[in-house]
This record gives C-alpha cells, structure tokens and sequence, in this order.
C-alpha cells in the first residue's frame, strides 16, 4: 500500500493552493453567495486542464483518475470555491462521457472541458429519495424524436447551466437526453440553498430530438456511477471543508482569551479539539478508498467504498462543523464570521448524492454484508 | 409517589387549552400551525392579549400584578401555551429585569417599571456579554462614571437580543475599575433612546436579525437607575439567573419539534411509503421521544421540589445541560427527515413544504442554546465543583 501523491499529484495540489489563494479565496465565497458564476474563472479552470481531469484521453479527457479530482477538490473545499466541479465536473461530466456516442462526446463534452458551457445533470425526483433510477419523468418516442415531461427537483448546479442531461424512462427503462437551456417547455427556477451555492427546480414538457438521446452506453450504469463518483468527491470537498474548520477553531481557541488565559488552555477544550482532530483524519483516511475506487467497474466495490465514506463524512463533518461553532462561542452564531460558512457547506455536502441515512442502507444491503463466510 | 396531576390542576389544564383556542388570533394560529416564525409585532401582540386575560405573567407575584397560581398552575400554564405553539414572549422584561427589580428595586422603581413591563408598554434587553467578556463575565470593561446625580456609560455590548426592538436595556457597567473584578459592577437601566446609544443589528447563521452590537458613547444615565446598591451590581446579576429554572429545560419547544418531526415524516414519503411507517426512520424518533420523556420527568422532579419549597437541586441543573442538546437534535432529526429539501434557504413559498420553511434556519440559529445562558462547557465546570465536588483546577 502506498498512500503518498505522486510527483503529478503534488504539483496539482500546489498549483490549486496557489490558485484558490489568488483568485477564489474565502472572501470570494462570500461575496458570490446566492450569486452569478464568474464565467472568465471557469473558463481559465479549464485552459488549466482541471475541466477534463478525470475524463479518459480517447474522449479529449486529461486521462487523469478521482485520485487526482480529489487532490483538487479537498484544496475547493479549504476555501469554499463556490464553482459547480462536483455537480457539472463530475457528476453530469461522469454520466455524459459514460453515456455519450463520440460524436455525442464532441458536441458537448468537449466544450464542457473547455469551459465553454456548464452542464448539470437533472436527475432527483420528489417523492423518491436519492434514488439512481428515474421515476416518473417520461420520454415517448414521436415523429423525429422524443415527448420528455417531467420535473426534476434540487438540480446542483442548474442555476448556471447551459445544457442539462436529463434521465427519464422510455419503456420503463432509464434513458438520459440532452436538453439545452431554452428548449420550448423547459422551465428552469433557480433557487437559493443553505451554502449559497444554489440549485434549480426543472419543469419540462418539451420535444427533444433523437440524437440528443444519449445512446453511447448504458444510461442506468452511467447515472450509478456518476452518482457514485460525485458521492466520493464530496468526501473530498468535504475533507477540504473540514480542515479548514478545524484550523479556524484551533486559531481561535490559541487568540480567544478568557479568564486571563487563551481558552485553549481549558483540557475540556483541548479534549474537544483532538476529538475533531481525530474525525478530520478518519475522513481522510476512508477518502483514500472512496477516491481509489470511485470508478471501480465491479459496482459492489464501488457501492461499498463510496457509502462508507459518505457515511464517514457526514458523521464526522457534522461532529467537527458543531464543535466548530461550539467552540467559537457567540461570534460562531453570527452570519458575518467565516465558521458558519464552512458548517452550512458541510451540511450541503452530507446531503448531497445520498444522505447518511441513504448510505448506511445502501451499505448494509450489499450481499457482501451478510455474507458471513467473505473476509471483508 | 404519585405521577398524576390533581383533578384541580386537570380542570385547569382544559381551562387554559380552551382560552387559547379562543383568543389565539387567526394568523398568529396559523403562524403557529406550521410553527413559523414570529417576529417581534407577533410577540407583542399576543404579549398583550395574555396581560388581558392576566396571564402574561405567571411567575410574578400578586402584589406585582401576577394571577396568583399555584407554582404547579404556572407550570401548566406555561407548558401548555408552548404546545399550542404560541409565540414565546421576551423574557428579558418579565423574567429577567422584572424579578430582579422585584428583589432588589426600591418601591419608586418598581412602581415605574414593573407595570409597563405586565402590559408590554416597554421592551427590554439584556446588555451582559462585550466582545471581550462572554464567559468570563467578570472581565466585562464598559464603564460608568459619576458624574453628579448620573452615570456616564462608555463601552460596547454584543449579542444584545432583539436590542433593534428594545425601549430599555439592563446593563452590567464596570463603576469601580479599582476593586478587584466582581466586586467593581454595576446594574444599570438605559433607556435607548438617550443620546449616544446605538444598536446595530446583526444577521444571525439562522440568517435572522436576532441580535446586536450595541454600543455606548459618553452616555448619561440618571443614578436613580440604579439597580442595588453602586458596585453592588454582581449579586443582582446573579440573582437574576436563578429564576424560573423549570422553563431553561425547554420541554415544550422541544415536544412541539416532536410533534413537526411526526407530521413532517407523515407528509414525505419514499417511493409511496411514508417515511414515519420505516423502521429505521421511526426508531431514530422513537429514542429521541424517549429522551425528551426523561427530561420531562426531570423537570416534572424539580417542579415538585419547588412546590414544596426546596431550593433548586441537581435535577434542574442538568436542564439546562441536556434540555438544550435535546432541543438541538429534534432541529437535526428534523433536517435530516427533509432529505434534499433541508437545501432550500429562504425562497418564495412553494419551493418546500410550509411546515419545512423554517428548519434549515432553526437549525442553524439553535446551535446558539447551548452556547449562551452559560455555555455547557461552563454548566459542567460548575456541576463538577458544585455537584460532584470534584477539585479545580
Ligand atoms: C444567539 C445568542 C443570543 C445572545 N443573547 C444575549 C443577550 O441578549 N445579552 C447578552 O448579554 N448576551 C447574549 N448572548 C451572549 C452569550 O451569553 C455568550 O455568547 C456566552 O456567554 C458565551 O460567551 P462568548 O460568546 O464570549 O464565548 P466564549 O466565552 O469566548 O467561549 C468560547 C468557547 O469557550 C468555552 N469556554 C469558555 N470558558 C471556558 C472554561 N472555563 N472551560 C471550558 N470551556 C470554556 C465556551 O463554552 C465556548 O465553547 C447571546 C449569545 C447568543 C449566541
């Protein structure tokens, strides 16, 4: 085993602190919130190559792996770079290069890699929990295409995009089309969410012409692994996210003074501290296997590496984004400090791609878990 | 032992359900259906339609204008208004200055302050925490210097609650800055409107404006606002944090989250199911019941000790500890029943559920109960010593 970053890897990560303290710092997370995407610094992101990372070299992909992706995204997550890589990147990136013919892969992953266009992927349904499959949204074949209606609720994202790759069953199976913003019958609501990086409500009955369809791959395989991929990567922006929390709190408990002393100095704090401490590097430590295995093609090694770190996540980053507040008294309850900043994400990030509670049965449903004559 | 109430008690139980049923008006009632959030015309109102009735002020004595109940009534009274939903009124007029004028007013002020507060003529904050003193209380810098008959008050409070809103505040001033710490405090009252006072409101994590930075500039205060004697502020301030130890326990607010938890796992459903019939969803309510019935139970054990007139006793510190924890955790239980709707942050209505509005944000802002009122960092420091007997450090 050997959990160290390749030279490559390094130089990534240098290069992303480098660029988050110059261009997407804190106070740029702020200032954007609920706001309009800096079209310009996307654009650069990708001239950088980090818009095609992950995508393999026969698409016009860098060739790189979630290993790589996640190096980038723990350095987002310690500043809150409020650009959508998780849901655009990954997770619509992810399920159009899988799903996608290469011509389909020209037209519009290509330009997604460039920065040209920002694509979402539309795919939650009310009433269906983080479910991988498509419930009710519907396409019947017509003359020269598709009838596609539906609505698709909590679309990270799709306040900004400019093409959504929408999943609908045709025949009681799943199928994925591209539809372009501006599509007659397609509403799109932005709304504001608890980080302020904001999402869209979709509503569509719209006609989508047949090589929009996505018929390059298996669209039911496709969403699992976009969905799994995207789940990983949160742990990733996550790690980022908490680590900075922590470092904020450390930072205060070595300034804040009380009782003539730094409150550092109180063991019941200092105890406190190690705990999130400790849950930080649990976080890091289960990100090693999400991230290795993000794309693993076995989907039960899959489910079982990404679960268990999304599950990690979200008790742990919800431990160290409490105690951070916590342990910044009355400032911590304020809208104008950073910490309340990094506890909102957080909470974003455990519930995006599958809550803890969706993680945990998906977990214990594997035949894996009760196959009691398995190793592990 | 007997865990009943008295038929007396049962009688007046539906007495008070039936009044506010009654008088609650229809929007407030609907507010409180879906457990919105109130702002402050809301409180006042209904401030006003409780004095009506005599009720604003359960705990007051009669002599003071309180109904004259049994500390059980006042319980019942006050345990019932919560799980109507009612809009919480401002403690800081009728359970916090009020008493401690009571106790340690002289009759001149008890006569001019005390009335506006039963009627809701005049709102109160409280000006204890400064940037640089929240726990260590003590330590606190704004001063206030003789001159003549006034106090000349400079310095700056925070996290004033609803000080945006407040005629009155009630401040710890430091008169003595040559005593050692205690010992140099005084209670003071300010009128906000005097020249040099200036509340700047403050967004809260909950993305509400719940409190202030107020601050004092070369302020003048006549010394007949005084509470207790000049330097003798620490011991009204201390007073003052004993009263009404039932209610830190916050049962009801939390078997009101209870009870939206239930309704909100009712109305969503996965896949055709409702979440309420799921095992795992069910239990996960199940055990935090259950932890709400043993505080209750604990509270209901320091209610009985105070209606037999026992000092406060280890049950009811341990309110505070676990009532706001508990409390916490019915906002997250709640949260994560929402799924991907606990996202949504202030949005026209229709985005989610109106029973869901306020949970993302009540979540966020209550992370605040068990930071102030003692932070429980500092309740267990003072269990250790006072309860366990365990040696400082
Ligand atoms: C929503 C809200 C409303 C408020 N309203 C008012 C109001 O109306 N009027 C008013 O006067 N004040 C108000 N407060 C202030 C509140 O009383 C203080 O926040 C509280 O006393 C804590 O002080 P602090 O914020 O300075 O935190 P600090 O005292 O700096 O504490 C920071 C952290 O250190 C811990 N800590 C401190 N000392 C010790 C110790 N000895 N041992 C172990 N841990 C320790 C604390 O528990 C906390 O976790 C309000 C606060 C909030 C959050």
């Amino acid at each position: 085993m050997n959990f160290e970053l390749s030279e490559e890897q390094q130089l990534l990560q240098q290069n992303a602190r480098a660029f988050v303290k110059q261009r997407s710092p804190l106070s740029r997370a702020r200032k954007l919130r609920d706001g309009a995407l800096d079209r310009a610094l996307w654009r650069e992101m990708g001239d950088l190559g980090w818009l095609s990372l992950p995508f393999a070299e026969d698409v016009g992909g860098f060739g790189g792996n979630f290993v790589d992706v996640a190096v980038l995204l723990e350095v987002f997550g310690s500043t809150l770079v409020p650009e959508p890589y998780l849901a655009s990147i990954v997770l619509a990136g992810t399920v159009l290069a899988r799903a996608g013919t290469p011509d389909q892969h020209q037209r519009w992953l290509s330009a997604m890699m460039e920065g040209r266009t920002i694509v979402a992927l539309a795919h939650d349904e009310p009433g269906h929990r983080f479910s991988p499959r498509p419930h009710s949204a519907v396409a019947v074949a017509v003359a020269d295409g598709y009838r596609l209606r539906g609505r698709k609720e909590f679309v990270l994202g799709g306040q900004h995009a400019d093409v959504f790759v929408i999943s609908a069953l045709v025949g009681g199976e799943p199928a994925l089309f591209v539809v372009p913003c501006g599509t007659e019958g397609l509403t799109v609501r932005s709304i504001r969410t608890i980080d302020g990086q904001g999402a869209a409500m979709l509503e569509f009955d719209s006609h989508v012409p047949s090589d929009q369809r996505l018929t390059g791959g298996d669209p039911g395989d496709a969403l699992d692994r976009g969905l799994d991929a995207a789940a990983a990567m949160t742990v990733a922006e996550g790690l980022g996210v908490c680590r900075s929390a922590l470092e904020l709190t450390l930072s205060h408990l070595k300034t804040r003074e009380q009782f003539g002393v730094p409150i550092g100095s109180f063991q019941a704090l200092q105890h406190r501290a190690v705990e999130m401490f400790v849950e930080v590097e649990l976080v890091r430590s289960i990100l090693a296997l999400a991230a290795a295995r993000a794309d693993h093609d076995n989907p039960d090694v899959r489910h079982h590496a990404t679960s268990s770190a999304k599950v990690q996540l979200a008790m742990s980053g919800r431990f160290v984004a409490q105690q951070a507040v916590q342990l910044h008294g009355g400032i911590g309850i304020t809208d104008e400090h950073d910490i309340g900043l990094y506890f909102k994400r957080m909470h974003a990030l455990t519930l995006a791609f599958g809550d803890e509670e969706h993680h945990v049965r998906r977990f214990g449903a594997r035949p894996a878990f009760t196959d009691l004559r398995a190793n592990s | 032992m007997d865990l009943s109430f008295s038929a007396e008690d049962n009688a007046f139980r539906h007495e008070v359900r039936a009044w506010i049923r009654e008088s609650m008006p229809t929007d407030i009632a609907a507010k409180a259906e879906i457990d919105a959030h109130f702002d402050m015309a809301d409180v006042m109102r209904w401030h006003k339609i409780l004095f009506a009735r005599g009720w604003v002020a359960p705990h007051w004595p009669k002599r003071f204008g309180g109904p004259g109940l049994t500390a059980t009534q006042r319980f019942v009274l006050t345990e019932e208004l919560e799980l109507a939903g009612a809009p919480a009124l401002s403690p800081f007029g009728l359970s916090m200055v009020g008493p401690a004028i009571m106790q340690f007013g002289t009759p001149e002020q008890q006569e001019r302050f005390l009335p506006p507060i039963l009627r809701g003529d005049e709102v109160w904050c409280q000006g204890y925490s400064e940037p640089g003193s929240g726990s260590d209380l003590a330590s606190l810098r704004t001063t206030a210097r003789i001159d003549g008959d006034d106090l000349i008050v400079d310095g700056q409070k925070t996290w004033t609650t609803y000080a945006q809103y407040a005629d009155w505040i009630f401040c710890l001033v430091r008169t003595n800055p040559g005593a050692k710490k205690q010992a140099g405090i005084s209670f003071l009252l300010v009128d906000m409107k005097t020249p040099g006072v200036e509340a700047r409101p403050m967004l809260t994590i909950g993305n509400t404006p719940a409190f202030c930075d107020t601050f004092f500039a070369n302020v003048r205060v006549p010394r007949a606002n005084l509470i207790g004697p000049l330097d003798g502020g620490w011991t009204v301030a201390k007073a003052l944090l004993g009263h009404e130890r039932t209610l830190i326990a916050a049962v009801g607010p939390s078997q009101r989250m209870i009870r939206r938890i239930k309704r909100i796992a009712t109305d969503t459903t996965d896949g055709g199911q409702a979440l309420i019939d799921d095992p795992a969803w069910r239990s996960r309510i199940a055990r935090l019941e259950v932890k709400l019935q043993a505080l209750q139970m604990a509270n209901y054990r320091a209610l009985a000790g105070a209606a037999l007139g026992h000092a406060p006793g280890p049950e009811s510190s341990i309110l505070k500890l676990r009532g706001s924890e508990i409390y916490q955790q019915t906002f997250e239980l709640a949260f994560d029943l929402m799924g991907s709707h606990a996202l949504a942050w202030f949005n026209e209505p229709g985005v989610i559920p109106e029973l869901e509005q306020w949970v993302a944000s009540g979540y966020c802002y209550n992370r605040a109960t068990t930071i102030y009122g003692g932070s429980n960092e500092i309740q267990k420091n003072i269990i250790a010593k006072m309860l366990l007997g365990l040696p400082g450090a």
